[in-house]
């Protein structure tokens, strides 16, 4: 190598900490900011259902796994840039973003749900229970024409880059003011403050926010699955390639599966679902 | 009071090593600042038209597109780029860089465009007679740069240059999209677990107001010193 | 280069565009009335007044822009009291507590471009002013006011660009100005450098139209 190359190498190596990549060790990546799904301890360390359920698939997978945190703007990216290896932070299996990733089977379904805070008009609004908007049908139908009406006028908060923010703004209940923002705790703040007249998350990272800090958020509506709220949260990987990383990244894929289905077997899911959101939530 | 105590209960010790971190930061990004005012001054100050625009288009593009989007393409483009060179040389493993040295970097990109118009004005006002007077004591180029321009470039610089220092502090507080621990995101982390935005960030603006003080008494000695014989 | 995506995303980036100069002009204008109220106070003889406007004017420059918005939109909106008064139709709403942060913020900065501006005025022009018997008042208003606007054109045209690269930190509070959509079209495409041209591009060109505008006012108002 000339000198040139030799010097360009120095610098790349001196300012760089180059990470091994070795295949039994992997990092995790979550955001730490979604309870119960993900979040963390005043210490500041990682805690929450994704953070025991990763722990308990590597150990099937007899991987040394480290979880790290990632803003959740910039999850994706993260992924594809190689700071860690698989996603698990609440993130939905949809077409969408199977176009640039990779998803696992489902492990839990997360259903959401409109909220606002007690005394709102929306309280006791008249639709179904649940609406999954992939099975569709008259009743469905019927329910979003009420929540279009409902809604009409009103200012609906929701994180930036999630299902629930393309669900309102796919015309599903008509032309909603969005405001989007970088985390859930920024939505529970303007909801409560009343910025926000509603708004849309998973249902259990309301009920969690109403439990944590005693405000009167309450569920208003049905709560939604299926459409553009995909189909279940999967463990999101970097697509497979023909190149070491993609072989590696689908050989990971296939171990996923594997440790998903054995977790799920053992009832492992179930438990940890309980614990966490109180119902068993897993897929 | 005691959200600030040192210790489990209080964020008194993440927020003091939050601010030290702020000032690791905005320190490594002025330097980095200077090593590309370095490169791109004497770019601007050339007699060839092309290196003039090399130099202009830095200056011009960093200066005038805001700080959020520069910082965003570095974190987001960043790591490709650099992955992308080290590919060239055969190295396709992933690399890591570290939140430091990518904030920095970033920090230090836009602290330099800044720098290098200070530099160039500060050069620019020096007598024309210095440069000939050095020329003819018959000492190498690189003497006559280090011994007499230099340090009279400085001078004229540095009440400029306190001015890119109160940037580049206050831009730091903009890296938190790269996970960087320094005082806005320790604010933020804290104002979002105790739900008490007003405190943490009112506070986090003490904590600027603080540094700003110290560095504007800092630099007032810097002064002093350098202007010494004026 | 993805050369489609620069051309699908450049009339989103326009029309964000917009927000960012209402953002803009608004709170130039109101940070210049207030830069100059300012001013005027710093240069008043009692110091508890001028010290005020020094506090105002050290606070607003020595702290970050960012820790300004979010003190005005996530800490005032937490303050129970505040939600009940008629200030909350105001502060309820993003584009305000925006407007508010950015004045207040300009307004600082210039109020130190007009006192500097102020305070290099020749006395030689007071006194001439003074000496053919016009009134204190009238000079100021008349005499030195006009001549700190001119002098302080170049410095107030660098901070107007500095106050449209500010908007950007709309974005933090849920505005889509031009980099809040420009993050948004990088968040879902991934390709950060096509999307960073176009809308950086669409910056510099308000830079360069800025530039010289302030360009053309000098030459117009300038004496000699």
């Amino acid at each position: 190598m000339n000198i040139f190359k030799k010097t360009i190498l120095t610098v790349l190596a001196s300012l760089l900490i180059i990470g091994n990549v070795y295949a039994d060790k992997i990092k995790i990546g979550t955001e730490g900011a979604y309870p119960p799904w993900n979040s963390k301890d005043a210490s500041g360390a990682l805690i929450g259902f994704e953070v025991e359920l990763a722990n308990e698939l590597c150990a099937i997978m007899k991987r040394e796994c480290t979880i790290v945190e990632q803003d959740w703007d910039g999850m994706i990216p993260a992924l594809l840039m190689r700071k860690f290896d698989a996603i698990m932070a609440g993130m939905s299996i949809t077409a969408e973003r199977q176009k640039t990733i990779t998803f696992s089977q489902g492990y839990a379904d997360e259903v959401a749900s409109l909220a606002v805070m007690k005394g709102s008009s929306l309280e006791g609004i008249d639709t179904p229970e649940g609406v999954n908007l992939t099975l569709g049908g008259s009743a469905v139908k019927k329910a979003l024409k009420t929540l279009t009406g409902a809604l009409a006028g009103k200012t609906v908060c929701t994180q930036t880059g999630t299902i629930h923010q393309n669900f309102l703004e796919s015309g599903d209940v008509g032309s909603v003011k969005v405001r989007t923002y970088k985390t859930q705790d920024e939505v529970n703040l303007d909801l409560t403050s009343g910025r926000c007249d509603v708004a849309l998350a998973a249902a259990v990272a309301f009920t969690d926010y109403a439990d944590k800090s005693g405000k009167p958020v309450t569920l208003v509506g049905p709560t939604f699955s299926g459409g553009a709220f995909g189909n279940g949260v999967g463990v999101g990987i970097r697509q497979g390639g023909d190149d070491a990383i993609g072989t590696r990244d689908a050989k990971l894929l296939k171990d996923f599966n594997k440790a998903i289905n054995t977790a799920r077997k053992k009832g492992i899911i179930s438990k940890l679902a309980i614990k966490h959101f109180g119902f068993d939530a897993s897929m | 009071m005691e959200l600030l105590a040192f210790g489990k209960t209080g964020w008194g010790d993440e927020l003091f090593y939050a601010t030290l971190m702020t000032i690791a930061v905005s320190v490594t990004a002025m330097l980095v600042g200077f090593i590309f005012a370095l490169i791109f001054t004497p770019l601007k100050l050339s007699k060839y038209k092309s290196l003039n625009l090399i130099g202009n288009f830095y200056t011009t593009v960093i200066r005038g597109v805001p700080e959020l989007l520069v910082i965003y393409l570095f974190f987001f483009g960043g790591s490709g780029a650099i992955m992308y060179v080290a590919s060239i040389f055969g190295y396709f493993e992933y690399i890591e860089i570290n939140a430091f040295i990518t904030g920095s970097v970033a920090i230090g990109i836009i602290s330099g465009a800044y720098s290098t118009e200070v530099f160039r004005g500060a050069i620019q006002s020096i007598d024309k007679g210095q440069f000939e007077a050095a020329k003819v004591l018959g000492v190498s180029k690189f003497a006559q740069f280090y011994k007499i321009i230099l340090p009279q470039m400085l001078r004229l610089a540095i009440p400029n240059l306190s001015n890119v220092w109160q940037i580049t502090l206050k831009d730091t507080s903009l890296i938190s999209v790269t996970g960087l621990v320094e005082i806005m995101r320790q604010s933020y982390i804290a104002a979002g677990s105790t739900r008490d935005p007003l405190f943490f960030y009112s506070f986090a603006a003490v904590l600027y107001l603080l540094l700003t003080y110290l560095s504007m008494k800092l630099i007032n000695r810097l002064e002093a010193k350098y202007s010494r014989g004026y | 280069m993805d050369f489609d995506l620069m051309i699908t995303s450049f009339p989103k980036l326009l029309g964000a565009t917009v927000i960012t100069l209402k953002l803009l002009s608004v709170s130039l204008i109101v940070g210049m009335f207030l830069g100059l109220f300012f001013a005027i106070l710093r240069m008043n003889k009692n110091m508890f007044i001028n010290q005020f406007a020094y506090g105002y004017s050290y606070v607003f420059r020595g702290t970050p822009l960012l820790v300004q918005i979010f003190i005005i939109y996530f800490g005032l909106g937490q303050i129970e009291y505040l939600r009940s008064t008629f200030l909350w139709v105001i502060l309820k709403e993003p584009y305000w507590c925006a407007i508010i942060a950015f004045a207040l913020n300009t307004g600082a900065y210039t109020s130190e471009i007009l006192r500097s501006a102020f305070q290099t005025i020749k006395p030689g022009i007071i006194e001439a002013g003074k000496s053919l018997g016009i009134s204190n008042k009238i000079i100021f208003y008349k005499i030195q006011i006009p001549i700190a606007i001119r002098q302080s054109l170049p410095a107030y045209g660098n901070e107007i660009i500095l106050m449209m690269k500010g908007t950007s930190l709309a974005s933090t509070v849920t505005l889509m100005d031009l980099t809040g959509v420009a993050k948004y079209i990088i968040s879902t495409t991934f390709k950060p450098i096509e999307v960073f041209i176009v809308a950086g591009g669409i910056y510099l060109f308000m830079t360069f139209l800025i530039h010289n505008l302030i360009k053309y006012l000098e030459k117009k108002y300038s004496f000699q």
